[in-house]
């Protein structure tokens, strides 16, 4: 506590985002608010709207967290970090939970000291290359000039991928998918490669998105899921099992709809009872009050509804569910019991 | 007069530490000192606890492990199984490469809009006076933005290239294409290289420093005697022009002693051009100046051309009106009055200026990010960091770097300065 | 008489001629041409090179505005407007765009109905700036420029007014602590007074101080996070609060750099030339993701703080050398004259020597000032949200995914103005103070 006394002046003025101890939970509690990191602007992941209120499938995953916690889906603090800095901001407490397409990595996870708390989002690396190239296979480029967003696992597979074929490539470097899209469309590279999603998200704003093809190939997992700092286990749990919560409800059918019905008194399926906290206290077991996962689930509605509202088929980002899909209909999207 | 004693010495007090004058700039020292270290303490003390408390440690050996992306310019060999440090090498060189080809246009740009915005033509001083303030007065990052997507959009793409009736040519005998994705030249190659290897295998996207560097040594090399030769021409010129009145016409020896050497030792190299032609997505062959490499070139000489432009103008605007005056009374003509009598006494004026112009140009092209130029702070200071969790290593070495380059720069500069300055006794 | 001599000379004008008409070539628009535009042949060239260049650009841009489309949903809306009114193949800016989030990129995230708060900030830095830059102001307009830091803290983030007023109270303290122990104690027991009571003041005071008046009257604006600050809001606050936070420790450097005390010279020096020596993105970057390494474990600004702590001390390096630029400017007898009054050094420095230094320095100061608020582009690459980083949040919405220059000529156009008034300020008062230095 000396610390902030240290810092009277400033932190009275409101400036200061207070102490990052050990106990986040305590401390989002304390603040009101959750800080949340986020892109920088993503298409259908996170990009704020004119009112300036942020918008989108990553997005979505703080609110529902910040709904569990603090009881209200808009107490979030969106942070938005760019590639180089998202694991700085994590690390030093800046943010209390990073939920900005990262992807789940053996050294990220053990080297850099993060924790990730489940996977939001199966993706892969893939290409995209206008139609009237021909081309019908990654294994086809070689030569090829690619757009790569920097400071991403993209660029590493992408060198490992070429390698592995025993063909050359042109890597041209770009910043941010806005500015690689503008590259690709302007024809200063034959080839865009980003996260599959990525590319439908980027393909379905075109012109003439039939113009373009993203190519069968997918070079890598990328698991992509919200991460939090290593050793606040209390914290990791309940981000986990709020998005456990938010896939639970959708294979159980609770959605935003009929969930303040189905909280209002105990159901005849049991494991719903105890997800929404009409039959024992499982909140209470992570720190949380009974109805936490109703209010998480209220926020943007389950798993599969956010996944509609934001990049789902109706929308023009239009991604099919595929990985994404409940593991009961051939997906990997699969939560632990709530028992 | 025998009685004289030593002055009464009073002993030391110590609050003579405060209010002697011959002591208190002592003590004023030894506190700030005090201060400082405490300062540095502190902060050092933090570094060590919050390194501690990641679980992180202190250490330069990640620049030894294997660097796994790829760099699309090298100007020496470098492949993604290749290590961190050399990927940072050939960021440095990157750097380097930008600073150096910027500064030289920009103080071309420089020169020809300082002088031309004092021209009496009323459109060519008005469009000069646009161009500079148009770019003084918006930030640097926009103009790299937009020159490099503008050079994007409007330039052919390698496909229009293709074809019976292609919508673009290759330009100056097919032997420079300009795409959207930057100029291909042919490249200059040696068939009876020294490097050892009879044809030089290309690399692929490497140019030609990293192939055949001893020939580039030589061929520079006799470039060098020659100017040395040439010099030494025209001094003997100026001597004979001081004894005689009258300067013997010297230009086609001068000629012949740069041109000859050059060409001769290009001959015994076996010199050949071998023009980009397509394959493939791209073309091939060729040395390829990537967009983002002339984008950000073009960016920076033109911002730092506009700022060095007003120097020059300020520069030739202190020298008195009466030496031109002088000068044409002397029956000089205005091309000479600019070149013999304004603008070596402009010089000591705008040389300062300049130089901090040339740091602020080699500092800029750390913006290199914005068009994905792969300079130092790319790799090194990006990638690197971002893949290994090394910041507080990688950003030490990159601000280190930077540091020494523009304390180099300034120094060089420094002397040249003072060679040119006004000695006065 | 007239006789003889009008056989003598045949002819005597006994008028003036009227003047006649100038040749056709030496007057009016032709005459003007052949002076200005034809007087040589290099000269002929030129004004035909560049009105081919002027030509160029305009014939290239001009349909691109005239197209322009200004009402309209989104990027698609706008390509269905340009399709039905000029054609599909006709060049179109689509400025709605710019109509729809003009806003934004003023103000950011700032909350819509508290608009006002950052244009009456600006308002109050315009004011506190008179005194600084006009002589005409009343001197009592000083106060107000002290008084204006605070007041501009308290309009852009909110929050109750009491922590700005008691953080202020501090300074007034200090003032009164050194007037009170001077008289008792000598200079330099009031210098430590003036320091330290200040310190423990801010330190322990001022935050349960200003907790008790808050929660006792809550008087203040609404609390506005630093997260809400985007556009060119992000980049003036960041841009002013390094210029004038900067100020202070920019002479302190200055007058260390020109100091005889060799360590405090040496440091000086060292400071200045490790800041300057290094690019400020590298520094951004530091502020970034180093500057939590260098302060106590557990301590957290947010990221808005910290480039405004970075930027001050850039900036700083960039004072220092213009301060000295004035200081080396005044002539050696003003050192002289002071010295021979008797003046110890800090009271030549505060009644002298800086009052001359800082009045020539102005205008090195505004160039300063104009160089920072352009890089103040650069925080785009730590995840702030200035005009740049916006660009990249539109462009990732739906509804403008692929609308590139109208955001981008906005910018630029914003920042032209914004520059080139100043710098004319600038022009004008280098040349205000040559005419009263003769």
């Amino acid at each position: 506590m000396k610390k902030t006394v240290f810092f009277g002046a400033v932190t009275v003025a409101g400036l200061a985002a207070g102490l990052a101890s050990a106990a986040t939970l305590d401390d989002v509690k304390a603040r009101g608010t959750l800080n949340c990191g986020v892109t920088t602007g993503l298409a259908g992941f996170a990009a704020p709207n004119a009112e300036g209120v942020w918008e989108g499938f990553d997005v979505d995953l703080c609110r529902a967290v910040a709904a569990a916690v603090l009881g209200d889906p808009m107490a979030v603090n969106f942070v938005p970090t760019t590639g180089q800095t998202r694991f700085t901001a994590l690390a030093s407490g800046e943010i209390d939970m990073l939920s900005r397409v990262t992807t789940w990595t053996y050294s990220r996870d053990t080297d850099l000291s993060f924790e990730f708390a489940g996977v939001n989002y199966y993706d892969g690396q893939g290409f995209m290359v206008p139609r009237a190239l021909g081309v019908s296979s990654a294994k086809e480029l070689d030569g090829a000039t690619v757009c790569i967003q920097t400071g991403t696992t993209t660029e590493l597979n992408l060198a490992d991928f070429f390698r592995n074929n025993n063909i050359s490539y042109e890597p041209v470097p770009v910043e941010t998918n806005a500015e690689g899209q503008q590259q690709y469309l302007a024809g200063a590279c034959d080839v865009y490669t980003t996260d599959a999603s990525g590319l439908a998200a980027t393909r379905g704003t075109f012109e003439n998105p039939a113009d373009h093809v993203v190519l069968p190939e997918i070079i890598s997992k990328e698991p992509l899921g919200p991460v939090v700092r290593h050793g606040d286990n209390e914290w990791g749990d309940i981000v986990r099992w709020t998005l456990n919560a938010l896939v639970a409800a959708e294979e159980l059918g609770v959605t935003s709809e009929n969930v303040a019905e189905l909280a209002a008194a105990p159901t005849d399926n049991p494991e719903i009872n105890r997800l929404l906290g009409t039959e024992s206290e499982l909140g209470a077991m992570m720190g949380l009050d009974a109805d936490w996962a109703v209010r998480a689930i209220s926020a943007a509605g389950n798993y599969g509804e956010m996944f509609e509202t934001n990049i789902g088929e109706s929308t023009p980002i239009g991604l099919a569910r595929g990985l994404n899909a409940q593991w009961t209909e051939g997906g990997l999207q699969y939560s632990p019991p709530f028992r | 007069m025998t009685s004289l004693t030593d002055p009464h010495k009073p002993a030391f007090r110590l609050s003579q530490l405060i209010y002697d004058t011959r002591y208190r700039s002592m003590t004023i020292q030894v506190v700030a000192m005090i201060l400082l270290l405490t300062a540095f303490g502190w902060l050092i003390n933090n570094t060590v606890e919050n390194l501690g408390a990641l679980g992180k440690d202190f250490d330069f050996s990640f620049l030894g492990s294997r660097a796994g992306y790829d760099i699309n310019q090298m100007l020496i060999e470098y492949d993604n199984s290749m290590t961190h440090g050399r990927a940072a090498l050939v960021g440095i060189l990157n750097t380097l490469l930008v600073a150096f080809l910027g500064c030289i246009t920009a103080t071309i740009i420089g020169v020809f809009v300082g002088v031309l915005r004092l021209s009496k033509n009323w459109i060519v001083s008005r469009l000069m006076a646009v161009y500079v303030e148009g770019f003084r007065n918006v930030p640097l990052l926009l103009w790299i933005i937009l020159i490099y997507a503008v050079m994007s959009e409007s330039m052919p793409r390698p496909n229009d290239f293709r074809g019976e009736d292609p919508s673009a040519s290759m330009i100056l005998g097919d032997s420079v294409a300009i795409t959207n994705r930057g100029i291909y030249i042919p490249r200059i190659g040696f068939s009876n290289s020294l490097s050892g290897n009879e044809a030089v295998a290309p690399i692929e996207g490497a140019t030609p420093l990293a192939t055949g560097a001893i020939d580039w040594i030589l061929v520079f090399g006799a470039l060098a005697l020659s100017v040395i030769a040439v010099r030494y021409v025209r001094k003997k010129a100026t001597i004979t022009q001081e004894a005689t009145g009258v300067r013997p016409t010297t230009w086609y020896w001068q000629i012949a002693i740069l041109v000859i050497p050059v060409l001769i030792v290009s001959l015994f190299l076996g010199l050949t051009f071998s023009s980009p032609y397509l394959k493939g997505f791209n073309f091939t062959e060729g040395t390829h100046l990537r967009n983002s490499l002339i984008a950000l070139w073009i960016a920076l000489s033109l911002y730092t051309g506009a700022f060095i432009a007003e120097i020059v103008r300020s520069g030739i605007l202190s020298v008195s009106k009466g030496q031109s005056e002088a000068a044409f009374a002397l029956g000089l003509r205005p091309s000479w009055t600019m070149n013999l009598v304004i603008l070596p006494q402009a010089l000591r004026v705008i040389i300062p200026p300049l130089i901090s112009q040339f740091l602020n140009l080699t500092k800029n092209s750390s913006l290199a990010i914005a068009v994905g130029y792969m300079d130092v702070r790319a790799t090194l200071g990006g990638i690197t960091i971002n893949q290994t969790g090394r910041e507080l290593e990688g950003m030490l070495l990159l601000g280190l770097f930077y540091l020494a380059l523009s304390l180099l720069i300034s120094s060089l500069m420094n002397v040249y300065n003072n060679s040119k300055k006004l000695k006065e006794r | 008489m007239s006789d003889t001599h009008a056989q003598t000379v045949s002819y005597v004008r006994d008028t003036m001629l009227p003047q006649a008409e100038p040749p056709l070539r030496d007057k009016g628009a032709v005459k003007w041409m052949r002076e200005n535009l034809f007087s040589s042949w290099l000269n002929a060239i030129l004004t035909v090179l560049s009105l081919f260049v002027v030509y160029w650009i305009v014939s290239h841009l001009y349909p691109w505005f005239a197209n322009s489309v200004w009402r309209a949903g989104s990027l698609t809306e706008c390509r269905e407007i340009r399709d039905a009114t000029v054609g599909s193949d006709a060049p179109s800016a689509c400025f709605a765009v710019i109509a729809d989030r003009w806003q934004q990129l003023l103000f950011g995230f700032y909350p819509k109905e508290y608009y006002w708060r950052p244009v009456l900030a600006l308002v109050v830095f315009l004011v506190s700036l008179w005194p600084v830059l006009f002589d005409n102001a009343p001197r009592k307009m000083l106060f107000f420029t002290l008084a204006a830091p605070f007041i501009m803290f308290a309009l852009l983030w909110g929050g109750p007014i009491w922590g700005p007023l008691f953080v202020a109270l501090g300074f007034v303290l200090g003032y009164f602590a050194y007037e009170l122990v001077n008289k008792s104690a000598g200079p330099l027991a009031a210098t430590l007074a003036a320091i330290i009571l200040p310190l423990l003041y801010w330190f322990y005071l001022v935050g349960p101080l200003a907790g008790l008046f808050s929660s006792v009257a809550p008087i203040g604006f609404e609390y506005v996070d630093s997260k809400d600050f985007g556009g060119f809001t992000l980049s003036v606050v960041i841009g002013v609060a390094g210029i004038v936070l900067s100020l202070p420790l920019g002479i302190l450097l200055a007058l260390g750099r020109s100091s005889d005390l060799f360590l405090i010279n040496k440091v000086s020096v060292g400071f200045i030339e490790i800041i300057r020596g290094v690019p400020l993105i590298v520094w951004l970057f530091t502020a970034s993701l180093l500057l939590n390494y260098f302060l106590p474990p557990g301590t957290n600004f947010d990221l808005m703080l910290r480039v405004i702590i970075m930027v001050t001390l850039f900036s700083a390096a960039y004072i220092a050398e213009v301060v000295r630029g004035g200081l080396a400017a005044l002539p050696k007898g003003q050192y002289e004259a002071a010295d021979a009054l008797g003046l110890d050094y800090w009271k030549a420095m505060r009644l002298i020597i800086l009052p001359q230094a800082l009045k020539i320095s102005i205008p090195g100061i505004v160039n300063t000032f104009i160089g920072l608020f352009k890089d103040t582009t650069l925080v785009v690459f730590i995840g702030l949200l200035d005009p740049i980083g916006l660009t990249n949040a539109i462009r990732a919405s739906t509804d403008w995914n692929g609308v590139y220059w109208e955001l981008f000529v906005f910018i630029g156009l914003m920042f032209f103005i914004f520059c080139f008034s100043m710098g004319r300020y600038s022009l004008y008062l280098e040349k205000k103070l040559q005419r009263e230095h003769r």
